[in-house]
């Protein structure tokens, strides 16, 4: 009902136009009616025309919804068919004529999406007679996305065309473009205008040059991206471990709390759809405090009992994980939880130079740098900062200030544990939400650690970018496994030259 | 033998440690009649079932794996996340000669190439298969890669001072990318399914009562042995080298021996006992898969030496048949309890059995 | 002449920029006893570090006879004949007395060596003799655990000849101890001199003028002052370090 009476407003609107147009149009629309010959003229012509109103009329008849009356007059597209009405058949003639009609026809759409993948489809039909056609809905275009694939169309279109001079401009602009289709179009180009090889290659040669340097650019980001994962996964791990000197196994469970603790916020935020959107942003402190508290109570209840014993404390901490996990799957069931991600964060961004990314990756790195900060400034800036960096100097001496250090143990336990959480409504968005989350993250998190430096804040940041950069450079030429392995073999190289990590503390700081 | 002027321990002890000779060499006399018993009619009272032949077979190859642990863990405090990577690959290589034996007996019925490889469309055997049609090469390899294997990574973290919970994060990421390695077709490891399907082994048929009995005979002769042989090293002066090696490396330095050399003997004839281990097991169980690399199998490892006692060998031995034991009941009865129990196994040892059960038995000095 | 058994020649280290020591020299002859002093942080433990291969200096020579320590591990100094006593005593708490110091005793070091070792009586003589000297015969089968710490000291001093090191490193000797246990030690350290070099740190001056030797006074990682104990003690640049701090 809706696109009925949306196709008569359109006819109403169109109809507007000159009367000499009208009569061309009308001439060219009974032709459809007639023998496939006919027929496919009558295409040609409208497609020529460039009146929108010829769109439904072009579309039905491509998908066989086109009828005609006994009386040999066409049936509106969208009204009721009369009685004995058929469809109007066409040959393949006719077929390849609508194709073209459609496609320049789609040139003038009002919808953008259409009149872009107009544009496509003529860059692709490398027919000089879509030049004009193309001139002419440039003129009119206004959204630069789409000017700019008319504009590489034109090219693509002058490039087929007599006038030498066109041609050139043609190869220049296709060259300045740099995209895979404009390099396919100038090699075969190529072969066509063996005058104008020179000129070709250069272009081509350009075009080589944007594309590896854009290659360049998507691998940096995809490292970039990656290791922000890795700097979220590492940097509770860095409060934990690097400050406290506990080994955490069940880092990753607390990772995968926090994971869960965003689901169970999109789930409750259901009935409350305008805040729907905002569920992840919301689930990060919630994701925090829940991680916190379970925290905390392992360290009250558990960790503390061990301190100065690393190999116990890690053993223990593995059960503790394994329990968790094990209580969710009990709980929650096994199968994959599914976050959405909001509209914000879907699709991908088209940065200058033709760089595509991502925006959850692109999100997951800001909020990897905003979480760097946070701590950062939690540590420098607060009172509980400055007596958590007094324990781990000297207890004793903290705790003769009148520092309770078993408060501070547990807070910046749960700190760190927090922070994990955290890092969890991030891995969400990219991971399956399910109960063995976090252990795929456990071990690169340790690297992360022991590359930067244990207790280096500034290491954990460069240890992840590093890792993940590197992970990313190798990944095609060694596939993502082996990637793993030979950053694993680095990494245990890379250890032989410095103990201590990239960020080492030395002297009797570090010995003890 | 040497060290008879050190420990006469007081008499209570010496009297406890008698009571314990006589209950091991009974349990050991226990266990060898397993098969026997499996051969009794069915009807008889004493019979003992095939699934408690097989099971305990496989206990006794997990005991092996447990006391190469505690050689390194209990006595030099080198505490490997990765043993499980040893004792896959010593599985894998015994599982490549086991499926060289399938022959033309295999699905596609290739005469040399194993049913994956025919499946993967490969050629001819890739040249890290020759040789394993030969059960002493596959047995060489089984504790020799290993072995190499331990050799390469404790001598680069050795010698660069890597210990502790370093050293275990370490071996745990050994076990991790050796996983992620085996899943993958093209190493040539039958990828995701591993190896599976054996026929035979030394011309023998497996999956018969015979075949059950002579692998069960083998792994308790093994189990002896690897008992015998860390009995010796942790008797000797070595083993006291190692105990203070755990408790104070830098001392031991001072005193002029070079602890990494010390350390990796230990821990490569560790990895070489836990590649006899999984060698023994794979027959056994019939299939091998990159899953045995998975860290929680290391883990849990450990925790059998943890469970049992770690720094004596007993315990090691009691903890891998104690703990299997209760993983075999549980999974029966209650599956989804089995991780807890485990979790809490972990937690409840290191709480508040830091001596394992053995500590319990024996409560000597702290 | 004969020359020195230890050789140190504008040693420096630093650590995160803070010089612990400062072109640091200093020759030890054979068979000298010779006593180092000096405040909290003048690097005297750190000259330690560097002799036995701990920290790595990051210029200067040291030499122990013709040996280049900068390039040996501690390990391989020990083995030469350079034998260290700690400030905190360590000995090895699960093992025996007579354990420790059969570890300490010089025989071959390598593993297998120590797989296949067996106790002569030759050997089972010398400890028993070291057993005697330091007092602690009647312990020899207790665990080092449960031992006093006058008697840890001891153990570890035994250990130490055991060793038969040619150039002994003891650090703080007494810290800790009963004026009894002070004047064993201090004998004891007497004894064990004759004939090796023997270099002591202490911040105990009564127990250094007991030794009654050459004094090495350090500051700030360099050599402050140098000579007898009434000597330096008279020096006004050691007075001011010590009085004016």
């Amino acid at each position: 009902m809706a696109r009925l009476i949306r196709a008569v407003l359109l006819l109403l609107a169109l109809a507007l136009p000159a009367a000499a147009q009208q009569d061309a149009f009308d001439a060219a629309v009974s032709g459809l009616a007639g023998g496939f010959n006919q027929q496919a003229e009558a295409v040609e012509r409208l497609g020529a025309l460039g009146d929108p109103r010829a769109v439904p009329l072009l579309r039905a008849l491509a998908d066989g919804r086109l009828l005609k009356r006994p009386d040999g007059g066409l049936v509106p597209p969208g009204e009721a068919a009369p009685p004995g009405a058929e469809p109007v058949r066409v040959n393949n003639r006719v077929r390849v004529a609508l194709r073209g009609a459609l496609g320049r026809l789609q040139l003038v759409s009002p919808d953008p999406a259409e009149r872009l993948a107009a544009a496509e489809a003529v860059f692709r039909s490398r027919d000089a007679a879509n030049a004009p056609l193309l001139e002419a809905a440039l003129a009119r275009e206004s959204l630069p996305r789409i000017r700019s694939q008319m504009e590489l169309s034109l090219a693509a279109s002058r490039l087929v065309a007599a006038d030498k001079g066109a041609k050139r401009a043609a190869i220049a602009a296709l060259g300045a473009a740099g995209s895979t289709d404009a390099r396919a179009l100038l090699l075969e180009a190529r072969a066509a205008n063996p005058a104008l090889a020179a000129e070709i290659q250069t272009a081509v040669a350009a075009i080589d040059r944007r594309l590896s340097l854009r290659r360049m650019a998507e691998t940096l980001f995809q490292g970039l991206s990656l290791g922000s994962v890795l700097l979220l996964a590492a940097l509770g791990l860095a409060v934990t471990f690097g400050v406290m000197g506990v080994i955490n196994m069940a880092h990753g469970e607390m990772v995968m709390l926090g994971a869960y603790t965003t689901f169970f916020v999109q789930e409750a935020l259901r009935g409350v759809p305008w805040l729907l959107p905002w569920s992840l942003p919301l689930s990060v402190p919630a994701a925090f405090l829940v991680a916190a508290l379970v925290g905390a109570a392992i360290e009250r209840g558990l960790i503390r009992h061990l301190y100065g014993r690393p190999l116990e404390t890690l053993l223990m901490t593995f059960g503790v994980g394994m329990i968790l996990q094990q209580a969710v799957r009990t709980l929650f069931g096994a199968q994959n939880r599914e976050v959405l991600s909001p509209p914000w964060m879907q699709g991908t961004l088209t940065l200058p130079g033709g760089v595509s990314v991502t925006q959850n990756r692109l999100w997951i790195i800001v909020f990897g740098v905003a979480v760097l900060l946070a701590v950062l400034a939690a540590i420098r800036l607060t009172r509980f900062g400055l007596e958590m960096r007094a324990v781990v100097q000297n207890r004793r001496i903290a705790a003769t200030m009148g520092i309770r250090t078993g408060r501070v143990d547990a807070l910046t336990f749960a700190f760190g544990s927090g922070v994990a959480g955290m890092a969890g409504v991030a891995l969400s968005q990219i991971d399956n939400v399910s109960p063995n989350l976090g252990t795929g993250y456990i071990i690169d998190s340790f690297m992360v650690v022991v590359f930067g430096g244990v207790g280096s804040l500034a290491g954990t940041l460069v240890g992840a970018m590093t890792l993940g950069v590197v992970n990313k450079v190798l990944e095609p030429w060694a596939g993502a496994v082996l990637a793993k392995v030979a950053v694993l073999v680095a990494l245990m190289l890379f250890i032989q030259r410095r103990p201590r990590g990239l960020f080492a503390l030395r002297g009797r700081a570090a010995e003890g | 033998m040497s060290a008879t002027l050190a420990s006469p321990a007081p008499p209570r002890a010496a009297a406890a440690r008698n009571v314990l000779r006589w209950v091991l060499i009974g349990a050991v006399l226990l266990l060898a009649l397993l098969p026997v018993l499996n051969r009794l009619p069915l009807d008889s009272a004493l019979h003992v079932s095939d699934f408690v032949v097989s099971v305990t077979g496989k206990w006794i190859t997990y005991a092996v794996l447990a006391l190469a642990i505690d050689l390194a863990w209990g006595y030099a405090g080198i505490l490997s996340l990765g043993h499980g990577a040893f004792f896959a690959l010593g599985g894998y290589a015994i599982g490549m000669h086991l499926m060289r034996l399938i022959g033309p007996r295999g699905v596609y019925g290739h005469p040399t190439l194993p049913d994956f490889m025919v499946f993967l469309g490969y050629r001819e055997l890739p040249w890290y298969w020759w040789g394993f049609d030969h059960f002493p090469f596959a047995l060489l390899m089984a504790l020799a890669v290993p072995g190499v294997l331990a050799a390469v990574v404790g001598f680069l973290a050795f010698r660069s001072r890597i210990t502790g919970v370093y050293f275990s994060i370490i071996t745990q990421a050994l076990t991790y990318a050796l996983m992620l390695a085996f899943f993958r077709n093209d190493m040539g490891f039958g990828g995701n399914n591993g190896f599976t399907d054996f026929k035979e082994l030394l011309g023998m048929p497996l999956n018969t009562p015979n075949a059950r009995a002579m692998l069960f005979y083998a792994s308790l002769a093994s189990l002896l042995g690897a008992y015998w042989l860390c009995t010796r090293v942790t008797r000797s002066k070595l083993g006291r080298v190692l105990v203070a090696v755990r408790d104070a490396e830098s001392r031991v330095r001072f005193l002029g021996y070079d602890t990494t050399r010390i350390k990796l003997f230990v821990f490569v004839l560790s990895a070489v006992l836990a590649g006899l281990a999984g060698a023994l097991y794979v027959p056994q169980v019939g299939i091998i898969n990159p899953g045995e690399f998975s860290p929680g199998n290391s883990i849990e490892a450990v925790v059998w030496v943890a469970v049992g006692g770690r720094g004596t060998l007993v315990g090691a031995v009691l903890g891998a048949f104690s703990v299997n034991a209760l993983k075999t009941w549980l999974t029966s009865v209650a599956p989804d309890l089995w991780l807890f129990a485990l979790g809490g196994l972990f937690v409840a040892v290191t709480l508040f059995l830091p001596r394992g059960l053995i500590g319990l038995l024996r409560r000597r000095e702290p | 002449m004969t020359a020195p058994v230890l050789y140190l020649d504008g040693v420096s280290v630093v650590f995160d920029g803070f010089r612990a020591l400062n072109s640091l020299s200093l020759i030890v002859e054979p068979g000298e006893l010779r006593a180092v002093i000096g405040p909290n942080g003048a690097g005297k433990t750190t000259m330690m570090d560097v002799i036995t291969g701990k920290t790595r200096p990051i210029a200067g020579e040291v030499r122990f006879r013709d040996h280049d320590l900068t390039r040996l591990d501690e390990a391989a100094i020990a083995t030469l004949g350079i034998g260290r006593k700690f400030q905190k005593p360590t000995v090895f708490d699960a093992l025996t007395v007579f354990e420790n110091l059969e570890l300490a005793l010089k025989a071959p070091r390598g593993p297998v060596a120590c797989l296949r070792w067996a106790l002569s009586g030759e050997a089972a003589r010398r400890i028993e003799a070291v057993l005697d000297e330091t007092g602690l015969a009647s312990r020899s089968q207790d665990r080092a655990a449960i031992l006093s710490h006058g008697q840890r000291q001891w153990l570890e001093i035994g250990m130490l000849l055991m060793q038969d090191p040619e150039l002994l490193l003891v650090d703080e000797p007494v810290a800790g101890m009963t004026d009894q246990e002070t004047e064993h030690t201090a004998a004891l350290l007497r004894r064990i001199a004759g004939g090796r070099s023997v270099v002591v740190v202490e911040h105990d001056l009564e127990f250094v003028r007991a030794l009654g030797r050459r004094v090495t006074v350090l500051h700030e990682g360099s050599v402050l002052s140098e000579g007898s104990i009434d000597h330096v003690q008279n020096d006004p640049r050691v007075v001011e370090v010590y009085l004016g701090r």
